[in-house]
């Protein structure tokens, strides 16, 4: 049974967001790239939604098939795309899209993202028993660990993010203890932890507590110590080598109005619109702070700001709601999977796109950093549009193969 | 891989409940911020998208006495420019330096303006040309900051008829803003700096409006007119003043530009300043919306004829002959003489005193005058000897009674203080103790040596003689006339003194050329030696003579001899009392 409500939340998304788009492009300054958005916009979610509807007409077992070569492809996509690429929006200076001859083919960091959720989902499927220790884990790390890197280097925080959210996702659905995430996440909570001595040290202390009553392998656990213990001495190396503009962005999303007129702006200004809507908003196509572009990448990255100011919030609370109900909706299509493999692709998908919102959600109000990555079904982008959609025609897919109930579904199951 | 129902029921739950808590704390923050937080936010949306556009005020219009116009406003225009920073208005200068003429000072000057108050429309031009606004409406479209508007200029009808006392508008200057006279005034606004438009700045200024206009990200105007209520400026208040313009212009035509002279002329009643004129004169309405260089240059280039310095009240002068009314005043006072006196010694051209021969300006000589003849005739002789019956320390102590070494507190800024020595122990200081003779007696006794005054103080000592012996404070604006007794003489000895500077204008004295037919003037001439150029000439006066009802000085820069100063009294007072009477016009306002 196709999961129906889920593709109308969907639309429903989509619609509300080319919506916005269109308002985000009647500007004071009249720009005809933004104005004429929206149609584009409708165009590429056409083809979005036929493509999902071909997708779901495919089986899961093709998707598995295809998993190692859209891997590989990935990887590949990624390298060119890191001698190649070019920038665009609040990250101009990431070389994030694929260009040839100066048309911009897409972002392979989308391909990335399903590419890695299939192969983590093919691997912790195939597994009988959740990971318990380290040891197991680190064929699903490397899947992940290898286009981070690559994403890193673009360099690509926001993308980045996403990753680390589809791998703890999926480790999270495949039944991995909390202790063991815990310490899998340790170093890398030890590396933001580090700038303070005092707070890191606190964590050792509780790492330590977490070791000695998980009680992993003696080499493991000797090893998580070190690494904590090495990340937090190579913190401040490692920020040293961060570009000024990547420090800027960390330090502004500590404190915007250092840095009024440059970085801080484009928070400060996204702030002020949203919070000057008001419970109900400035009116549909009517924010000041839009029309007047003081509103930086309006739409794209800081689309839900438009939301903010013209529609108050309500029309914020709305967005929400959608976005709940359809993440609860994807929950329950992984809960009634068939099969191991379709319930972790579900899940894993449900982890990407959750990181998005959050991130770009809480960016507008200042409470993530500016990573620019997009807004699910908002962001004008045609193959993040397109992206979005191929993941709802995998999740259609999954649910209509999957069992109805989630109680119905065998133990241990593979297959 | 553990997929048990109820691990997979357990974990659904958890990452439905974690997914719901994530987008609630979400929602509690936009809640937060606009819900709770939001008017801070909305007064810094508006912040953003408007800006206030100043709108001047026009400045009160100033009267004469019967009302006629002195200064008004009329329609000009103001061009400025709005921007987010000082590169980018530096960008928008430079493009504009191609339509209209600007220098690189001019661009530098706005940018300075901009940098001190940002948030207001840096002024370009306080006072465009219709040209210049029709050309640069064409470019509009390329210059979205631009503001064009329409502002009141000052404008003074009869221009250089009216400059030394009216003074004129500008910008505010940089350390004018800093000072705690001007607080609260702010950049680019118009104040007044010289004469009437500086004394009465506070009264005459108003109050400066304001409206708003959008503006985007870049500072460009979106919407002119914003939905926000603009608040109207207010006037400045209408000034009334004493001027008779009438005669003010009588005097600026009569003499010209091509004599040097301060003219003064005064109710002595009252102290009210009918005109004050200094000539050669410059044209106030070319200074309004900045001093074109080439005019400034020009005005400041005639070192000698100086425009810009006010002959009738910033100029001293050795007041000559004028001032042997003073001795005689102080003579009288102290019962030294009165008017039948003769002297010892009878002018024969000239007196012996000490090792030098003083010479009377006649060295024919007057032979043996009486008090009134000596004054009617100028006799130094007479006068030298009168000076040394009062003694030196009297003398000095009289002229300071007289005030002869104090600004008459005229109500416009700028006026110079009279050079007059307090007491004898002045020369001590300045030629060293028992260097100096009482040759100085000599000397100030007819008007010469350590003594200089502005053509206003002659004025005011005149009016004292004039009426009963109290001097009148000059008044452009009739606020409180303050008259000061400044000599102690019976009415007899003030019309004796009178009677006598009637004979100066007759045949018996040394103006009988001046003489009115049918108004009796009476004043005293003066010529005041000047090194080896020409003399200046004086002449203080007033009519009719027994009932006085105008003062008149005159400073004739280089005019040789007192009759030429007397003359140009003459046609003054007799224009005064010869012409039509004037229709009060309708006073708008006070």
């Amino acid at each position: 049974m196709a999961d129906y409500p889920l593709a109308i939340i969907a639309l429903l998304l989509s619609a509300y967001g080319i919506a916005v788009v269109y308002s985000a492009g009647q500007t004071d300054a009249r720009i005809a790239a933004d104005m004429g958005a929206y149609q584009r916009q409708l165009i590429w979610f056409a083809v979005a939604v036929a493509s999902a509807f071909v997708l779901s007409r495919l089986s899961v077992r093709f998707l598995e098939w295809v998993t190692t070569p859209a891997y590989a492809l990935a990887v590949v996509l990624l390298l060119v795309t890191l001698v190649f690429g070019s920038g665009a929006g609040t990250a101009a200076s990431v070389k994030g899209w694929l260009t040839i001859g100066g048309v911009r083919l897409g972002q392979p960091a989308e391909l990335a993202k399903v590419a890695v959720v299939l192969m983590l989902a093919r691997m912790l499927a195939a597994r009988r028993e959740p990971p318990k220790s380290l040891l197991e884990l680190w064929q699903p790390a490397a899947a992940v660990l290898l286009p981070w890197v690559l994403v890193m280097a673009q360099p690509d925080l926001g993308t980045g993010m996403v990753f680390i959210g589809i791998f703890f996702g999926m480790l999270f659905w495949a039944g991995v203890s909390w202790p063991l995430l815990l310490l899998v996440a340790s170093p890398a909570i030890s590396l933001v932890l580090a700038f303070s001595t005092g707070i890191w040290g606190a964590w050792l202390l509780v790492l330590i507590a977490v070791v000695l009553w998980y009680k992993p392998y003696v080499v493991e656990g000797v090893v998580l110590i070190v690494a904590n213990v090495v990340m937090g001495v190579a913190a401040p190396i490692l920020w040293e080598k961060l570009s000024p503009y990547q420090q800027s962005r960390l330090l502004v999303f500590l404190d915007p109005s250092q840095d009024p007129k440059r970085t801080g702006y484009h928070v400060i200004q996204s702030q002020i619109a949203i919070g000057s809507g008001g419970l109900t908003g400035k009116g549909y196509l009517d924010g000041t702070q839009k029309r007047g572009a003081f509103l930086p990448e309006q739409t794209t990255d800081f689309i839900f700001a438009v939301v903010g100011e013209e529609l108050g919030f309500l029309g914020v609370s709305l967005a929400l709601m959608l976005f709940l109900f359809l993440f609860l909706r994807v929950i329950r299509v992984a809960a009634r999977a068939n099969d191991g493999f379709s319930s972790l692709v579900a899940f894993g998908l449900l982890g990407s796109w959750f990181v998005h919102v959050i991130v770009n959600i809480g960016m507008t109000l200042n409470l993530m950093p500016i990573t620019g990555i997009p807004l699910p079904f908002f962001s004008y982008g045609g193959s993040f549009m397109l992206a979005c959609w191929l993941a709802v025609g995998i999740l259609i897919r999954i649910s209509s193969e999957g069992r109805g109930e989630a109680d119905a579904l065998p133990i241990g199951l593979r297959r | 891989m553990s997929f048990h129902p109820n691990d997979i029921q357990r974990r659904g739950r958890v990452a439905g409940g974690a997914v719901a808590v994530a987008l609630g704390l979400l929602a509690t923050a936009f809640f937060r911020a606009q819900v709770l937080n939001t008017e801070q936010y909305r007064l810094s949306s508006e912040r953003n998208r408007l800006r206030e556009v100043p709108l001047p005020a026009a400045r009160g219009v100033i009267y004469d006495r019967h009302g006629a116009i002195i200064a008004e406003n009329v329609p000009g225009y103001s061009v400025s420019l709005l921007s987010p920073s000082s590169d980018s208005l530096r960008a928008s200068l430079q493009r504009l330096s191609s339509i209209i003429q600007l220098s690189e000072d001019d661009i530098a000057r706005v940018v300075q303006r901009f940098r001190r108050e940002p948030n207001r429309p840096a002024v370009i031009l306080a006072d465009a040309s219709f040209d210049q606004v029709s050309v640069l409406e064409e470019h509009r479209v390329e210059f979205p900051s631009l503001i064009i508007q329409s502002a009141p200029k000052r404008f003074y009808p009869d221009g250089p008829a009216v400059a030394a006392f009216t003074g004129w508008t500008g910008q505010i200057r940089e350390n004018d803003l800093n000072s705690e006279e001007f607080k609260g005034y702010k950049m680019g606004q118009e104040i007044g700096l010289q004469g009437l438009e500086r004394q009465y700045e506070k009264e005459l200024r108003g109050k400066e409006g304001s409206r708003f206009v959008e503006v985007d990200a870049r500072g460009r105007v979106v919407r002119d007119g914003a939905d926000r209520a603009d608040d109207p400026p207010v006037p400045g208040k209408s000034l009334k003043t004493n001027i008779d313009l009438d005669l003010q212009k009588f005097i600026a035509d009569y003499l010209g530009d091509s004599v040097v002279a301060g003219v003064v002329a005064m109710d002595p009643r009252s102290g009210a300043v009918l005109a004050l004129h200094s000539s050669p004169s410059f044209d106030p309405n070319r200074f309004i919306g900045g001093i074109p260089p080439e005019y400034w240059r020009e005005l400041n280039a005639d070192t000698v004829r100086r425009p810009m310095y006010n002959k009738a009240m910033q100029g001293k002068y050795p007041p000559a002959s004028t001032f042997k009314l003073a001795t005689a005043a102080i003579a009288l006072q102290d019962s030294l003489v009165d008017f039948t006196t003769t002297m010892p010694r009878p002018c024969n051209g000239g007196y012996q005193y000490g090792s030098r021969y003083w010479r009377c300006w006649s060295a024919a000589g007057h032979g043996n005058v009486d008090l009134t003849q000596a004054i009617a005739k100028s006799c130094d002789t007479y006068f030298y000897q009168l000076g040394l019956r009062i003694t030196l320390s009297r003398l000095l102590a009289g002229g300071v009674s007289l005030k002869m070494g104090e600004k008459s507190g005229i109500d416009l800024p700028g006026e110079a203080t009279p050079v007059w020595a307090t007491g004898a122990a002045y020369f001590d200081k300045v030629f060293g103790k028992g260097n100096w003779s009482n040759g100085q007696t000599l000397n100030l006794s007819i008007g010469q040596g350590y003594n200089s005054q502005t053509v206003l103080n002659m004025t005011r000592f005149y009016s004292a003689l004039a009426t009963d012996g109290h001097a009148a404070r000059p008044e452009v604006v009739a606020r409180d006339p303050i008259r000061t007794k400044i000599m102690n003489l019976t009415p007899a000895q003030l019309a004796g003194l009178r009677s006598a500077m009637g004979d100066v204008v007759s045949g018996r004295g040394t103006a009988g050329s001046a003489a009115i037919e049918g108004v009796q003037l009476a004043g005293k001439t003066g010529t005041a030696q000047n090194e080896t150029k020409k003399d200046h000439a004086w002449f203080v006066g007033f009519a009719p003579q027994e009932k006085p009802e105008i003062v008149v000085a005159v400073m004739l820069w280089q005019g040789e001899h007192g009759y030429a100063a007397a003359r140009i009294a003459s046609k003054v007072i007799a224009h005064y009392f010869k012409r039509p009477a004037i229709e009060p016009a309708n006073v708008v306002g006070n």
